[in-house]
């Protein structure tokens, strides 16, 4: 297997291997802050930083980390960097950092963020993980903004907050979809995402597991 | 075994992380402090606006640090009497530090305790707005246990002293989507115009599931639960209710009312 490059690590995650798309990773998060754009974009950028820069840290030590307490290190170092951006965000984005609640604090528990780190970093050098980084942090970024945006407008006919349709009850035309608001209709956005994703890109469908075997014995209907 | 899996080894990565990491997160946390308390402060102001119909929640921190100074005043009360006191300057005294102090403060038995506080401080600070230089309307702090955390806000009532202006809270960690649909301006919004007081006096505002019934003669009086936070209702229920009472601000809505507002 060749060295990846640069290139490959950023952008390959964003399309080809994106970590919401389809790797399933970080969903729960996708579902909960995407009602608006404005949390989508705070969001996407606090875990950018925090895969990046862990990533970063974990590669810069992977020759020292003994094998036996490797995760719990990985997790060390991502618990203090989470805590760094919660308190940055409490002192400079008061309201969005109370809007976003405990899903920034639950980064450390968002499944990219350690996959990168023991999947990526802990074999690769440390500025081609920081790529590596940056990259399935914008994989998650594209996936939240784009859920970010069909969320807010359609179903609230804002964007950024800022009208952008008209609403029928303020006397406009459009009558906003109140279920784009509730965290399920993520999970149809998603869905269909994948769903087209998977339809272009046909080498993403994968093989199943098992084949459905035939029925065996007259009792197994019952 | 290679060197770098023995023992002394692992013990001593591990202790060189660890310490590393907290001095970080250590000096992040201390850096930060000074601007964190500020905006809790105008956090905090932010929501009296808010709650007292002065302003949306979205005004910038200029705004409110000018809207509060001009309209809002506030004063340190003694529960117990029900008196203004001068003993403490209203701009720093902080009833939730008093709450803890045992001297500014005493414990509540289980029965007396509802909003399972605890401790309920005998100061405290609340704010009015005035108007032509008369009583406009009133914001009383209230605080109590709802299902995961004591729920921190105010309850504004206009100057009859008994119709709600608002109720709202700027700090709590109730299940986000459940519980903490308190913040809900849909929900708070059901508050305005509600009365406290039945004809005797006494506290009747209560949380009611599965809907208000406009016909009932009640229906002054009550607040249709959060969807799936029981807890969550009954605890803010519990704590208005307290809050209202003798224990809580009882004595000095006596007194207002009494001498006149």
């Amino acid at each position: 297997m060749s060295a990846p490059t640069v290139k490959e690590v950023l952008f390959n995650p964003v399309f080809k291997n994106n970590p919401i798309g389809l790797q399933i990773l970080g969903i729960c998060s996708a579902l909960a802050v995407t009602s608006n754009l404005k949390t989508a974009v705070v969001m996407s950028i606090a875990l950018t930083l925090v895969t990046a820069c862990s990533n970063l840290f974990i590669s810069m030590i992977r020759h020292q980390i003994p094998s036996s307490i490797r995760m719990i290190v990985q997790m060390v170092i991502i618990a203090s960097l989470v805590i760094v951006v919660d308190q940055i965000l409490k002192a400079y984005a008061f309201t969005l950092a109370k809007q976003l609640s405990v899903f920034v604090g639950l980064i450390i528990t968002n499944c990219i963020v350690m996959g990168r780190a023991e999947a990526f970093a802990m074999q690769n050098p440390p500025m081609l993980s920081f790529f590596d980084g940056i990259g399935n942090g914008l994989g998650y970024s594209a996936m939240l903004l784009t859920l970010g945006v069909i969320r807010e407008l359609f179903g609230a006919g804002k964007l950024f907050g800022i009208e952008i349709f008209q609403l029928a009850k303020d006397g406009g035309w459009y009558v906003p979809n109140g279920l784009l608001l509730l965290p399920p209709s993520a999970f149809f956005l998603i869905g269909l995402i994948i769903w087209g994703l998977r339809s272009w890109r046909t080498e993403q469908v994968e093989e199943p597991a098992f084949k459905m075997a035939p029925q065996v014995s007259e009792q197994e209907a019952y | 075994m290679s060197k770098k899996e023995s023992t002394t080894r692992t013990l001593l990565v591990a202790l060189t992380v660890s310490l590393v990491s907290s001095v970080f997160v250590a000096g992040a946390a201390v850096s930060l402090k000074p601007v964190q308390i500020e905006n809790r402060q105008l956090d905090k102001q932010r929501s009296i606006l808010s709650i007292a119909g002065l302003g949306s929640g979205q005004l910038s921190a200029r705004e409110v640090k000018e809207l509060f100074a001009s309209r809002i005043s506030a004063k340190v009360v003694d529960l117990d009497t029900g008196e203004y006191t001068d003993k403490f300057n209203p701009a720093t005294f902080d009833p939730l530090k008093a709450s803890k102090d045992p001297k500014l403060s005493e414990a509540l038995p289980g029965e007396e305790d509802p909003a399972l506080i605890k401790r309920r401080e005998r100061y405290t600070t609340v704010y009015t707005v005035e108007k032509d230089g008369k009583l406009d309307s009133l914001i009383l702090p209230i605080r109590g246990y709802g299902l995961w955390s004591t729920l921190h806000g105010f309850i504004a009532i206009k100057s009859d002293l008994n119709t709600v202006v608002g109720l709202g809270f700027y700090q709590h960690a109730e299940t986000p989507g459940l519980g903490g649909e308190v913040d809900n301006p849909k929900w708070k919004a059901q508050w305005p115009g509600k009365t406290l007081f039945d004809d005797n006096g006494k506290p009747a505002i209560h949380i009611v599931k599965g809907g208000v019934d406009p016909a009932s003669p009640s229906a002054i009086h009550q607040v249709d639960a959060l969807a799936g936070a029981t807890l969550t209702s009954k605890g803010v229920d519990r704590l208005v209710q307290f809050w209202l009472g003798e224990q809580g601000f009882g004595h000095y809505l006596a007194k207002l009312r009494t001498q006149g507002v």
